[in-house]
């Protein structure tokens, strides 16, 4: 079996009376893809705030490529190889699309401090940015100022500056939020082409993408992982069912 | 070579191009604008000298505020602390330039490294407030440095002496010293131009843009942001040593809270994240703080003259009449209400929009 490329133990997050992260433990494996699924509230995002450093566990350890980087900051997390994609789309808005991509190459490449030459005509920058964009299908979106992209466009714009920090781990939240089905059906071939290349742990609501990409599955239930397994474990599991399937087929 | 000029393809790059090349050529034309008898030369060279070196104040603030989003309400103490670098080293006889402002720049940047350091933890009107403070504190120690002056200041006697290269007495010293704030304010465009099109200035536009994206693209924010508040504050410094020998004085006004507030207003007024609207800035807020009062003085009589016509004596005393010119502020404060409101960009916007975001 392959190794825990992420641990996760004990993790508790509280936002006043509310247990958000309740006693969380989980693991990524090195090479598969982990959906993260649960009803709205279960804490799915609250969680890839805390393993991305985003937020402050209350209690609990999050390990990855076996060092303790619980109390690691987020940028730093990154450099080790953690990067994310945010739900509600996050990108520099008056920078163009090639620009927000190059600042991840330019982050993934070592420190800033580089006061003289001009950025913006650096090749070694513009050069891996360009193909971060023609990978996800941008590439005749570079010079675009990324506020007048499109929803759909902005999403593979996100994707694709996590893709630039060139990470071990990628997570991966709601990639598919807002986006029509034919843009769905888009962005599950990407993901589907990384598969093998990159660790993936994915939050998604749309349960055929979660089901066509995800080697296991965990359900998270009020901050709870009530369970985890292949998609025919979770699929069968009548706690499951109860809980967070039957309910989404209902509706 | 086409590089050179692909600046002066846009309005924009061609009015920057005029209005540094009017800057730099003042020196020329000034002796005509005397003999025309517009203005003496004297005044117009002492003037625009003033007008240079907070251009180059405003420039190092608008590399922190329109680049970096960090709203420092406390920049004029830099301008304080380069002036009494070099005033204090005066006073004690050290006029060497070459060691006066290195301390002044020195000393400007590890202030703001110190500064920046505990107050860029914080946001908004936190940051705000801490800058505010820091600033107030060192005005208030110059207040209370009695041997120099406190309240009432202290008089340069000799201006800093660069191993002769630069007159500092007679009548050439005027011209001179402008060419000189002329050269230091290219070079300061020259390296604040360098500076926000690097890998360094990406990062700290990045932040302004969004901070959060940022650290999720594994960019350590802080210490991008510190930095370029450590810049702004070393060249402030070097804008205060500089101010401190055009006026061959220093006093805590120099650092006064409100002189923080007239260097905001000369970005946000010339064109915050422009590179040149600082220099615009500062031209149009000092022009129109010595220009305003008798510009209005002139319409006011021209109204009090019409209402006269009207009323006859009911119209009141001319003088009544020109007292409210005391009130320009209140011109310019409607005039800075109108860009904020109607060009947001400033100055600079007016002339069309930056190739880049």
């Amino acid at each position: 079996m392959a190794e825990a490329m992420l641990k996760v133990e004990g993790l508790v997050k509280r936002f006043g009376g509310l247990v958000a992260t309740d006693n969380l433990s989980l693991d990524v494996r090195d090479g598969e893809v982990h959906a993260l699924i649960g009803p709205n509230g279960a804490g799915k995002t609250t969680l890839i705030a805390q393993l991305s450093g985003f937020l402050r566990p209350d209690a609990g350890r999050i390990t990855f490529t076996d060092r303790d980087i619980t109390a690691l900051p987020a940028a730093a997390r990154v450099r080790l190889g953690l990067a994310r994609s945010f739900q509600i789309t996050s990108v520099l808005r008056d920078f163009t699309a090639l620009d927000n991509v190059a600042l991840a190459e330019q982050a993934r490449q070592g420190h800033s401090f580089r006061f003289w030459q001009p950025a913006r005509s650096d090749r070694s920058l513009r050069g891996p940015a360009s193909a971060a964009l023609e990978a996800v299908g941008l590439a005749h979106r570079a010079d675009d100022p990324a506020a007048s992209l499109s929803h759909g466009e902005q999403r593979q714009l996100e994707v694709a500056m996590a893709l630039a920090c060139d990470p071990r781990l990628l997570l991966l939240d709601e990639p598919m939020a807002g986006m029509g089905p034919e843009e769905s059906a888009r962005m599950v071939d990407l993901l589907r082409g990384l598969r093998g290349q990159r660790t993936m742990l994915l939050i998604e609501h749309d349960m055929d993408a979660v089901f066509a990409l995800a080697d296991r599955i965990t359900v998270l239930v009020y901050g709870r992982a009530i369970a985890t397994g292949t998609p025919a474990e979770i699929r069968a599991n009548p706690e499951v069912r109860t809980a967070y399937l039957g309910e989404s087929e209902g509706t | 070579m086409t590089e050179l000029l692909t600046p002066f393809a846009t309005w924009r790059g061609r009015i920057a191009a005029l209005v540094l090349v009017l800057l730099g050529l003042l020196p020329l034309y000034a002796p005509w604008l005397d003999a025309a008898g517009i203005i003496s030369q004297k005044f117009a060279l002492t003037l625009m000298t003033r007008v240079l070196i907070l251009a180059i104040a405003a420039i190092s603030l608008n590399l922190i505020l329109g680049y970096g989003g960090i709203v420092s309400f406390g920049h004029a103490v830099y301008i304080g602390l380069g002036g009494y670098a070099v005033g204090i080293m005066a006073h004690h006889g050290v006029t060497n330039g070459f060691l006066q402002f290195p301390v002044a720049i020195g000393l400007s940047a590890l202030f703001a490294l110190a500064i920046g350091a505990l107050s860029l933890r914080t946001r908004g009107v936190y940051f705000i407030m801490i800058t505010l403070a820091f600033a107030q504190l060192v005005y208030y120690v110059g207040v209370g440095l009695e041997p120099y002056g406190g309240d009432d200041g202290l008089t340069i006697n000799r201006r800093s002496d660069f191993a002769g290269l630069l007159p500092t007495r007679g009548p050439d010293k005027t011209t001179a010293f402008y060419v000189v704030s002329f050269v230091v304010l290219l070079l300061v465009l020259g390296l604040v131009h360098r500076l926000v099109n690097s890998r360094f200035g990406m990062a700290l536009r990045g932040a302004k843009s969004n901070e959060q994206r940022m650290q999720a693209l594994g960019m350590p924010t802080f210490r991008y942001r510190l930095t370029a508040f450590v810049i702004a504050g070393a060249i402030c410094g070097l804008a205060g040593a500089l101010l401190a020998n055009h006026t061959e004085f220093i006093s805590p006004a120099m650092m006064h809270w409100t002189r923080s507030g007239d260097l905001i207003v000369m970005v946000v007024l010339g064109g915050m994240g422009s590179l040149l609207g600082p220099v615009y800035g500062a031209v149009a807020f000092l022009l129109l703080e010595e220009f305003l009062p008798g510009l209005l003085k002139v319409v006011l009589t021209w109204l009090h003259d019409g209402v006269a016509a009207v009323l006859g004596p009911g119209a009141g005393a001319l003088e009544s009449w020109l007292r409210l010119a005391e009130y320009w502020q209140i011109a310019l404060g409607a005039i800075l209400i109108l860009v904020v409101l109607y060009a947001r960009g400033g100055i600079d916007s007016l002339f069309g929009r930056p190739r880049h975001g």
